[in-house]
């Protein structure tokens, strides 16, 4: 009845919407109060004194958006006085923004919902932009389903393309877990709103030569009006540790490695090519690797030039954490496997025969030159 | 101790197929299921009510087949359910399905105060995980999502303390009640069915409440008209225009000729990726 349910009437919401009214009386024009709002936000996500490149990912985004409309780009930051939004704000302008606005309150040091739902909902009722764009984080999303319903505008959740049709945002989404994709359009509600999975677009390139302008505002609410209590932050232990979605080689293994001893040849492959490891989610339910290391749709999203797959079967789910990867090779014994369909190289053998050989094969060929480099 | 557990009936996307031509769900056959991800907020609000007592109110809006899904949970152990269901909800976006869940909520806090709703952290069809954050707006309650661990609550003082999954981390956050939770995944196993409540979940009659019964005030909030978001297309993933150039090896020598073959087209074909594993190697 939700979302899910609107791809079998997606051609009549279509039509519906090229008309004023569709069948179902709803309006797609833009009422004229809302034409005023014009320009691209990205809301900059940081933590403990680092950007959320997903925020930069968007930046780049953003600026394409704001080049087919003709609009400014503006970066919009909130945080506490410890947090260093000047110059995360710099960054955000080297990444395309041309303007930023920043809110500073002792209130919104580390996140929360409510303070951060007030602060951005303000900045946008008063200075009104057309799109706003936040990461599909944990943060992000907590944030922007807030935002939105109190802004009763529309939002899209965990979109993996952005495009402009019209006039209007075009954010295109996986739906039923990857089987299917769909675009989808807020024509007469503003800003139109979207968040965006990390790592499904590149990093855009560093301008050192571009810079903009700040704004600052103030929130206008004080610890006492704000009922929920920040307690503690814990930090993940293995923080840095796993980094999957950053990673440039990316060795997965999954269930047809059978158990979990096998799952270790998976890691020598890896540290020869100095490597993440990545799992299945049939691996990670087995217990053969953490969680943290699942790729695919409930898991990472990952975008390495060198995606190595043994024992995979290349299930829906798996291939959108991993398709825009520069390189898929597969190892895999059934040569009618789903993964070939979409890998650029396969090797059809047994895993535990052709892991061994390839890491092999690495070794001695990365010996030579590591030593020549040395 | 009175809890509302909000959950979808899905179909199991694990089965799902898209027709090659129309590129349409084909759902036949597909069973369809509790999202799995509310079962985890069921478990954890059967915990609450086997420690705290009182009551555990299922509320689903769908289709009138929707009633199994409700069943299954009261088979689980929860109290007794509430299906949201009138076709004037069809086409609902996440904000429309917010209003009329927020409804809902509205009309069974009115029988008795509800202190806490769960939701899952999302849905595995839709995957938006939005319509938790819509519903704990507009009551105006505490949101807490991706919660992975209810740390304690205080009834006579009003509080609750949990556990939030962040990015890079876990927040240990206190707020009053009541709240709206969103489960994470995995925290607490989900328990088996009785046979009490198997027997009791036949029989427990399943409320069902139209739009008027479930007290929605604006109907322009719900359905196709209260949604912002419009679907303009529906299309299949690209498939890659070309099948992997493959390799079959059978045992010995031709596994490792296929491994320097292989090797060789990589590095030949993107020399950067040599250069850069050689310099991220011999730093
Ligand atoms: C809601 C939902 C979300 C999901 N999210 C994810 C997700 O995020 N990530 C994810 O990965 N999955 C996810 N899945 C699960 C997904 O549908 C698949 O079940 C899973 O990816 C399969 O993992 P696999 O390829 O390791 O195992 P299998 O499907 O069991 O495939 C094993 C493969 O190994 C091959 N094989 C067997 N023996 C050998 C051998 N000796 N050498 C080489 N190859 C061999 C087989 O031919 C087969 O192709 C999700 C499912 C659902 C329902």
């Amino acid at each position: 009845m939700a979302e899910p349910d609107k791809p079998q009437m997606a051609a009549a919401a279509a039509a519906g919407a090229a008309k004023t009214a569709g069948r179902s009386g709803r309006s797609t024009e833009l009422p004229e109060h809302l034409k005023a709002y014009k320009g691209v936000w990205v809301f900059i996500e940081h933590d403990r004194g680092q950007v959320h490149s997903v925020s930069w990912e968007l930046m780049g985004e953003a600026r394409k958006l704001a080049d087919k409309l003709g609009v400014n780009v503006s970066g919009v930051l909130l945080g506490g006085p410890a947090d260093k939004l000047e110059d995360f704000a710099k960054e955000a302008c080297i990444y395309g923004a041309d303007h930023c606005y920043i809110m500073r309150d002792p209130v919104l040091q580390g996140y929360r919902n409510e303070p951060y739902t007030k602060g951005l909902t303000d900045l946008v009722n008063q200075h009104q932009p057309e799109i706003m764009l936040l990461g599909a984080t944990t943060m992000g999303r907590d944030l922007a389903g807030s935002v939105a319903t109190t802004l009763g505008t529309g939002l899209t959740a965990d979109c993996t393309e952005l495009n402009i049709d019209g006039r209007a945002l075009a954010a295109t989404r996986p739906t039923f877990g990857g089987s299917l994709l769909c675009t989808i359009m807020t024509l007469a509600y503003r800003p139109q709103m979207a968040t965006m999975r990390p790592r499904t677009a590149a990093m855009p390139r560093r301008d050192e030569s571009r810079s903009g302008g700040i704004t600052t505002m103030a929130l206008g609410i004080i610890e006492t009006d704000i009922v929920t209590k920040l307690l503690e932050f814990v930090p993940d232990a293995n923080r840095n540790t796993v980094n999957l979605a950053y990673a440039d080689i990316i060795v997965t293994g999954g269930k047809g490695l059978k158990n979990a001893d096998n799952f270790k040849l998976v890691w020598d492959l890896a540290r020869v090519l100095g490597a993440e490891v990545g799992a299945t989610r049939a691996v990670t339910q087995a217990g053969w690797c953490e969680s943290e290391r699942q790729v695919g749709q409930t898991g990472k999203t990952v975008r390495p030039k060198l995606y190595i797959a043994a024992g995979v079967s290349g299930a829906i789910q798996h291939r959108v954490g991993m398709e825009s990867s520069d390189i898929i090779v597969a190892i895999n014994t059934d040569p009618n496997a789903p993964i070939f369909d979409f890998a650029h190289h396969g090797i059809v053998g047994n895993a535990m025969q052709v892991l061994p050989a390839l890491t092999h094969a690495f070794r001695t060929h990365l010996d030579k030159r590591i030593k020549r480099a040395a | 101790m009175h809890i509302v557990v909000c959950i979808k009936q899905v179909p199991d996307s694990a089965q799902i197929r898209v027709h090659p031509v129309t590129n349409t769900i084909m759902r036949q056959g597909v069973p369809a299921i509790v999202n799995p991800y509310d079962l985890f907020a069921l478990e954890e609000a059967l915990r609450l009510k086997d420690k705290f007592g009182g009551r555990v109110t299922m509320l689903c809006m769908g289709p009138p087949q929707a009633e199994d899904a409700l069943r299954k949970c009261i088979s689980f152990g929860a109290t007794d359910a509430v299906l949201v269901t009138d076709r004037a909800f069809a086409g609902a976006d996440t904000l429309a399905t917010s209003y009329a869940l927020t409804s809902a909520i509205r009309k069974i806090s009115q029988e008795q105060a509800v202190d806490l709703v769960f939701t899952g952290k999302q849905t595995i069809d839709g995957d938006t995980a939005q319509v938790g954050p819509g519903i704990a707006k507009r009551l105006g309650w505490n949101l807490l999502t991706y919660v992975s661990k209810i740390n304690a609550v205080d009834l006579d003082g009003r509080t609750i303390t949990v556990e939030r999954r962040a990015e890079g981390g876990v927040q240990r956050l206190k707020t009053t009640l009541p709240s709206l939770i969103t489960m994470l995944e995995g925290t607490n196993e989900m328990r088996f069915a009785t046979m009490d409540d198997m027997l009791r979940a036949a029989r427990v009659p399943v409320r069902k409440w139209n739009k008027d019964d479930a007290g929605i005030e604006d109907i322009t909030k719900i359905g196709l008209k209260g949604s912002p978001t419009i679907v303009s297309k529906v299309f299949a993933p690209k498939a890659r225009s070309a099948r992997a150039e493959m390799q079959e090896v059978g045992d010995g020598a031709s596994v490792n000729d296929a491994c320097l073959n292989l090797l060789q087209k990589i590095f030949t074909t993107h020399p950067t990726l040599e250069e850069e594993t050689v310099d991220r190697l011999s730093a």
